[in-house]
């Protein structure tokens, strides 16, 4: 009995992540409507119980992958991993409204601009008051308050030490993190509720992650205006951090 | 066919991923810049066209609409592999920063949403 669901366990991984992940969702939807009456979005509550899982993986492991890290559980890490999560946030612009992108397109541009600066100055400020001097550490925890990939590629490419690289890691998840979770609580006082909004929202705040699941916890709808500039903003802080951004703080340093 | 819809929508994303990957080592950047965008943008376009051949026929649309909704599930499974544990035991320098970065983020969809909200009338 034991060696059978041991093999299914080893074998199924995908499969049992799809029941897992819809045993979840379902679990959502009936607390959301039960004890919420419906006011908190079912999404949000099974992000939350994911990432509170995800937590729980990371005590009983040590590992690095959440929930992804418990044998059995390991299928959850090819269905939420990067490639189906692309290929699903691609397949949400099947139902984008051109005229509105479009509209949006200034605003997206103007979004990710402020979504690299303005985290990357806060970042180096916040490593600043806390006693980071070199150019180095600080370009890379700036760097690392923009995306979770921006702080180890910057730090990487500036050879940072690997204390710095973690905590530039760390920084960016738990940007991911509390956006996800934040979203749908602020959305309405940050008025976002409208394809536009959603482009300035996704340049802003840049993590894939965050973003992705911040809006599918808010309003599904708006999914793929948010995806469609935040897709660009890890690409373009990995563009200016380690170059633009570097040279500034080592001239001021 | 519901599986070319599965086929276009994957063409589109690996055609995405390359190009974003092109972008990348044209502008000496160690990531793939805005690969899944230019893989939405293609698919629109994609779309566009096949309404205009009359080509857009259910089955295909049912193959990239069943991706489209199983995203949240693809979300959640990737919340439950975050490393949620080394976010929550970063220290203070990491909270502030994440919640600061945060926080300054949101205020600043409402401003950005205001004015140019205003602009467009």
């Amino acid at each position: 009995m034991g060696e059978i669901a041991q093999k299914i366990l080893a074998d199924q991984g995908l499969v049992l992540a799809f029941a897992l992940v819809g045993a979840l969702m379902w679990a959502s939807a009936a607390l959301s409507r039960h004890l919420t009456a419906g006011r908190i979005h079912a999404s949000a509550i099974a992000i939350l119980a994911a990432l509170a899982l995800a937590w729980w993986g990371g005590v009983l492991t040590g590992g690095k992958k959440g929930l992804a890290d418990v044998p059995g559980f390991a299928g959850l890490a090819l269905m939420g991993g990067a490639m189906l999560r692309d290929f699903a946030i691609v397949a949400t612009a099947f139902e984008v409204d051109v005229v509105e992108a479009r509209k949006a397109g200034l605003m997206g541009v103007i979004a990710l601009a402020l979504g690299t600066i303005v985290p990357f100055v806060l970042g180096v400020g916040v490593a600043w008051s806390f006693g980071y001097r070199d150019a180095v550490s600080l370009t890379t925890l700036g760097a690392g308050t923009v995306t979770y990939i921006v702080g180890p590629v910057t730090g990487a490419a500036l050879g940072a030490s690997s204390p710095v690289i973690a905590l530039s890691i760390a920084t960016g998840v738990l940007k991911a993190v509390l956006v996800m979770t934040a979203t749908p609580m602020v959305a309405r006082l940050i008025g976002l509720d409208n394809p536009r909004s959603a482009m300035a929202f996704g340049g802003l705040m840049g993590t894939v992650s965050g973003v992705a699941g911040g809006l599918a916890a808010t309003d599904q709808r708006l999914v793929p205006y948010g995806a469609l500039t935040a897709t660009f903003h890890t690409g373009i802080g990995c563009l200016v951090c380690p170059s633009i951004f570097f040279l500034i703080v080592r001239a001021l340093t | 066919m519901a599986i070319y819809g599965t086929a276009l929508l994957a063409l589109c994303t690996l055609l995405g991923a390359a190009l974003g990957e092109v972008l990348g080592v044209a502008l000496h950047v160690k990531a793939n810049v805005g690969g899944v965008g230019i893989a939405m943008l293609l698919l629109i376009a994609a779309k566009a066209w096949l309404a205009r051949q009359g080509k857009l026929t259910p089955g295909l649309r049912l193959g990239v609409e069943f991706w489209a909704v199983m995203y949240i599930p693809i979300v959640v499974a990737m919340a439950a592999q975050q490393n949620v544990l080394a976010a929550v035991e970063g220290g203070p320098m990491v909270v502030i920063a994440g919640v600061g970065a945060v926080t300054l983020c949101f205020a600043l969809v409402a401003v950005l949403g205001r004015v140019m909200g205003r602009r467009h009338g």
